[in-house]
């Protein structure tokens, strides 16, 4: 199968899941209910979620980790678990992707390290038991994912790189300012992430979550002005959710992402995914516009 | 004296918050929020001319430059812990009733969301605006919310929320804490939360930002 990174390298253009957490809630997780222990709970239904993606034609799946380190599971009770829960997320991935790649979802933790919530070897030895778990579990690659701090995310990838033999992979999340720069929560721009990242030992980078796919392609933009050779991977979300009777949806349809999919494969990402919102639908059509160009 | 209360607020706009303090690298080695404020008191500097001409004025500075995103949450983060370890050479006048805060403000993040960072910003904005805070934490249910206005009668309460999945409870909650205390003002704020949001669950204020959310409460007084 090879990796990731030669793939691309030989010139393709891959095509990444949609949500999962979303997805997650339509079929029946509770606010206050831990998601990673659905890996253990509801194993048929998080199946599901990773077989549909690979259905719709994705190349690559994420594994239902997300919040998979301590800080975020012993909140539920799960301390001890943490190693457990992340190998099952990855061998329902593995089982539902065949042939194709598993990317192991790692997300923040939630601390701040400049405010003395946590150190950094706390940090460090979180993320070791999480990517140690999804390798384990048989992962392809682990995916650091929505971070906005860039110490956590250079810990993060280190833990990844120092303690498995997977691709490591690292994306951050950005809003738009008010000034119209691309931002992180922690005040960090796509160029300032570029040079720490790829320094920390991640071979590819991008952003995913946000405000959708048209930011997105600012941000591939700025990105692809800082260095021109790593491979850069988004998950957009469907917009910014709105409040409908009861429930939060998110706007953009799978036609309107599909609309801008050229644009930001013009602009340098080499991998295209969704993020909070987007569903198999969303991927069946970016599966269609990447096999177009 | 003035001049005292002036580096006091730098302290916190900046974010000194003590002498040993490395940061800001601008203000190195200098004084903090922490020696300032002690050496106000020991001058014989009214207490409350420290938190209003001094504390709130540096609060009221990073809120602004926050909200315009001059800084963002690092810089925040550090002004409101300058703010709080000023704050505690404060307490005893708190306690005494020497120094009067403008109200109270309950806040936490809703039932079924365990988000603390942007409910502690809001948290720490406010109480350096000079308002008492009782945070609830995370996880917050309606209940907790009643029970806690009716140990603090005419607070104001407010409900954070980070993901989609969990500002739906706001409407619910909101409903609760006006049928328990009927007059009860809800202010919500969260990342996904708009105000046409708010307008839809029927909470009574939101702010996209803790400055705005402080302006409100402000407003409220007169």
């Amino acid at each position: 199968m090879g990796k990731i990174i030669d793939q691309i390298k030989a010139g393709k253009t891959l095509v990444s899941d949609g949500a999962w957490g979303t997805f997650l809630q339509q079929k029946g997780l509770k606010p206050g209910e831990c998601p990673e222990e659905w890996n253990l709970t509801h194993a048929k239904e998080v199946f599901d979620i990773a077989k549909s993606y690979i259905d719709s034609g994705a190349d690559m799946i994420e594994t239902n980790s997300f919040g998979g380190t301590i800080f975020k599971v012993e909140k539920y009770g799960l301390a001890d678990k943490v190693f457990e829960l992340n190998k099952a997320a990855a061998e329902i991935s593995r089982k539902a992707a065949g042939d194709k790649f598993v990317l192991g979802s790692v997300g923040p933790t939630g601390k701040i390290l400049m405010m003395g919530d946590v150190s950094e070897e706390q940090l460090y030895e979180a993320f070791k038991v999480q990517v140690q778990g999804l390798e384990a579990g048989g992962v392809d690659a682990i995916m650091i994912e929505t971070m906005t701090d860039l110490d956590e995310a250079r810990l993060a990838i280190k833990a990844a790189k120092e303690n498995t033999s997977c691709e490591v992979f690292c994306t951050m999340t950005f809003e738009k300012t008010v000034n119209g720069e691309y931002r992180s929560m922690m005040g960090i721009s796509p160029t300032d992430m570029v040079n720490t990242i790829i320094e920390a030992g991640a071979e590819l980078i991008g952003a995913n979550c946000g405000n959708g796919i048209a930011d997105m392609i600012g941000i591939v933009e700025e990105i692809r002005k800082a260095n021109s050779e790593i491979p850069v991977l988004v998950h957009a979300n469907a917009g910014m959710p709105i409040y409908d009777d009861g429930k939060t949806v998110f706007p953009e349809t799978p036609d309107e992402m599909a609309v801008l999919i050229p644009k930001i494969i013009d602009a340098g990402a080499n991998i295209i995914g969704g993020c909070c919102g987007t569903t198999p639908g969303h991927i069946c059509r970016v599966r269609e516009e990447v096999d177009k160009k | 004296m003035s001049e005292l209360l002036l580096k006091i607020a730098d302290c916190v706009e900046f974010g000194k918050i003590n002498k040993a303090s490395p940061y800001p690298p601008q203000m190195k080695g200098q004084d903090g929020a922490d020696e300032l404020t002690r050496q106000a008191l020991d001058e014989g500097v009214n207490p409350q001319e420290i938190l209003t001409g001094g504390l709130m004025v540096g609060m009221q500075k990073i809120g602004v430059k926050f909200r315009e995103n001059k800084v963002f949450v690092p810089q925040v983060l550090m002004s409101a812990k300058a703010m709080s370890t000023a704050m505690l050479h404060l307490k005893p006048f708190f306690l005494s009733g020497e120094v009067k805060q403008k109200g109270t403000f309950i806040i936490g993040t809703v039932e079924g969301d365990l988000h603390d960072i942007g409910k502690n910003l809001v948290s720490m904005m406010v109480e350096g605006n000079g308002w008492k805070v009782v945070d609830l934490g995370t996880d917050v249910k309606a209940d907790q919310f009643v029970a806690a206005l009716k140990e603090n009668q005419n607070a104001f309460i407010g409900l954070s929320a980070l993901l989609t999945t969990t500002m739906v409870n706001m409407e619910k909650i909101t409903k609760s804490i006006k049928d328990a205390v009927p007059g009860a003002i809800v202010a919500i704020g969260g990342a996904p939360v708009t105000d046409d949001f708010r307008k839809k669950v029927g909470a009574d204020a939101y702010a996209p930002d803790p400055q705005g959310l402080v302006e409100y409460l402000n407003s409220q007084l007169d």
